[in-house]
């Protein structure tokens, strides 16, 4: 099995910094259009494993087969590949010393995906989409933390990516904005982006994943659909995770 | 007392107006801005080329390349040697061994003056680019941008603006450090001084005089280093 007949194919995967071993053998994969939650508790691995899918870390060993291609071989061009996986984190990261359009364009200007009119015209429309246009020329300072997260999603779609990775993308806002994001990951399901989502958000997973993951120490205990491993659990750590966040 | 006041005023139009001198504390002058900016432009070049292939080198997580290593290598037996020794040496090392045939003094206190600012300044922007969250990079790198482009476009942006109190401190040293070239025989404004009291026999007016004319450049460089700093920050609000 080469894992070609998955979008996105992880095979053994293993990262350790230093001695401390965080991923130990993950296989897994995700098909195109699935939306793959992935629950558990923290330090379990999970954003580790999210980052290691765009190679923001690179495996200690294993494979990563994205359509078709081995991202984990040294001789592919990783910033390709990134240009075709979009990512959301936690903490936005937007550029402060661009403007929200600066913030949008600046990527498929700079890798030569579009021209500088079809980027802000994109910019433009993806902003009406999340209903963000009048903040257009705005610096991210001036900005709430939903409509950072929801102008960060923005960034990453119009690099027009065939994956989205979503690293908590609700954990660091407010109670109050964290629906306003969630409803534009929403849309962007009924869309049928593939999506790989590490979340806390339980209600959210249940409603959105196709197949929810649950991590603990570096391992993935247990899988299935959000029916299942919500409402039937087997994994005694999975259980006990529920009980605490349910 | 009024006998003090008059010579006072003898020794200024000695010093200063006869001969047309004040002409001479000019050129000297010019001299020794030319001599800042030129050194600060280079010092900013070589400084950022230094921080960028330091800082590359303490965030690479994957293997380092040979190259890296040894550009980096080099890049620290710089900032060694040219912090550990004094920059008056440097400045006659560079006139009277390296560059002992050319007699463009001006070019020569650049150079010397440039690469030592670099030193400083690689260290200076080193610390600005290492005091931005490592999201930034990180959110760059994932929309497929190069790490090129990502630090030209928002990490030194933003690390220049941290930095920007730092970097004036520097070009305010150096342009009183450029009183040294005096010692490669170059005319700037402290040199004119010493050839002047030569003439005059006076040691008052002269040396009082251009300590005067370095104070006052120096809280005009303070002023706009303030106006330009608020300036750039008011673009965040």
């Amino acid at each position: 099995m080469n894992g070609n007949e998955h979008f996105l194919y992880i095979e053994h995967l293993k990262k350790a910094f230093g001695d401390n071993e965080v991923l130990h053998d993950i296989t897994n994969h995700i098909d195109k259009g699935e939306k793959i939650v992935i629950i558990g508790p923290s330090g379990s691995g999970k954003s580790t494993f999210l980052r290691c899918m765009n190679l923001l870390e690179i495996p200690t060993s294993g494979r990563i087969v994205f359509n078709g291609v081995d991202i984990t071989n040294e001789k592919v061009d990783i910033n390709a590949i990134r240009r075709q996986m979009g990512m959301v984190f936690q903490h936005f990261y937007l550029f402060p010393n661009l403007t929200v359009q600066e913030n949008i364009t600046l990527a498929p200007v700079k890798t030569g995906l579009m021209g500088k009119e079809e980027a802000i015209k994109t910019a433009e429309s993806l902003l009406r989409r999340v209903d963000l246009y009048d903040k257009i020329d705005a610096y991210p300072s001036s900005l709430s933390g939903g409509q950072k997260q929801r102008i960060a999603i923005v960034r990453a779609l119009a690099m027009k990516p065939s994956l989205m990775l979503f690293d908590e993308p609700t954990s660091a806002l407010d109670p109050e904005m964290v629906g306003e994001v969630l409803q534009v990951m929403r849309e962007l399901a009924e869309e049928g982006m593939t999506m790989a989502i590490v979340t806390h958000e339980m209600a959210f997973a249940r409603e959105v994943g196709n197949r929810v993951l649950f991590m603990d120490c570096g391992e993935i205990l247990e899988e299935g659909t959000p029916a299942d491993i919500f409402g039937n659990p087997k994994n005694q750590r999975l259980k006990d995770f529920l009980s605490k966040v349910l | 007392m009024s006998d003090f006041f008059y010579d006072l005023g003898s020794q200024f139009y000695q010093n200063f107006i006869e001969a047309d001198r004040w002409r001479r504390y000019l050129d000297g002058l010019g001299i020794s801005f030319t001599v800042t900016i030129g050194a600060l432009a280079l010092g900013i070049v070589l400084g950022v080329l230094v921080a960028i292939v330091r800082s590359s080198y303490e965030q690479k997580q994957t293997k380092k390349s040979g190259w890296l290593k040894f550009v980096n290598a080099i890049c620290k037996i710089y900032i060694t040697v040219i912090r550990g020794t004094p920059m008056m040496v440097q400045l006659l090392i560079m006139n009277f061994v390296i560059f002992q045939s050319s007699r463009n003094l001006v070019g020569i206190a650049i150079l010397a003056l440039g690469i030592n600012s670099g030193a400083y300044v690689s260290e200076i922007i080193r610390s600005g680019i290492m005091s931005i969250d490592r999201g930034q990079m990180e959110a760059g790198r994932s929309l497929g941008l190069t790490y090129g482009v990502v630090m030209q476009n928002v990490i030194i942006p933003q690390a220049v603006k941290n930095i920007l109190p730092a970097l004036g401190n520097e070009m305010i040293t150096l342009f009183k450090d450029s009183s040294l070239v005096t010692v490669i025989g170059l005319a700037d404004l402290t040199k004119v001084a010493i050839q002047i009291q030569a003439k005059t026999y006076q040691a008052f007016m002269p040396f009082i005089g251009i300590a005067c004319i370095y104070l006052i450049v120096v809280m005009i460089l303070t002023k706009l280093l303030d106006a330009l700093e608020r300036r750039l920050r008011r673009s965040e609000r």
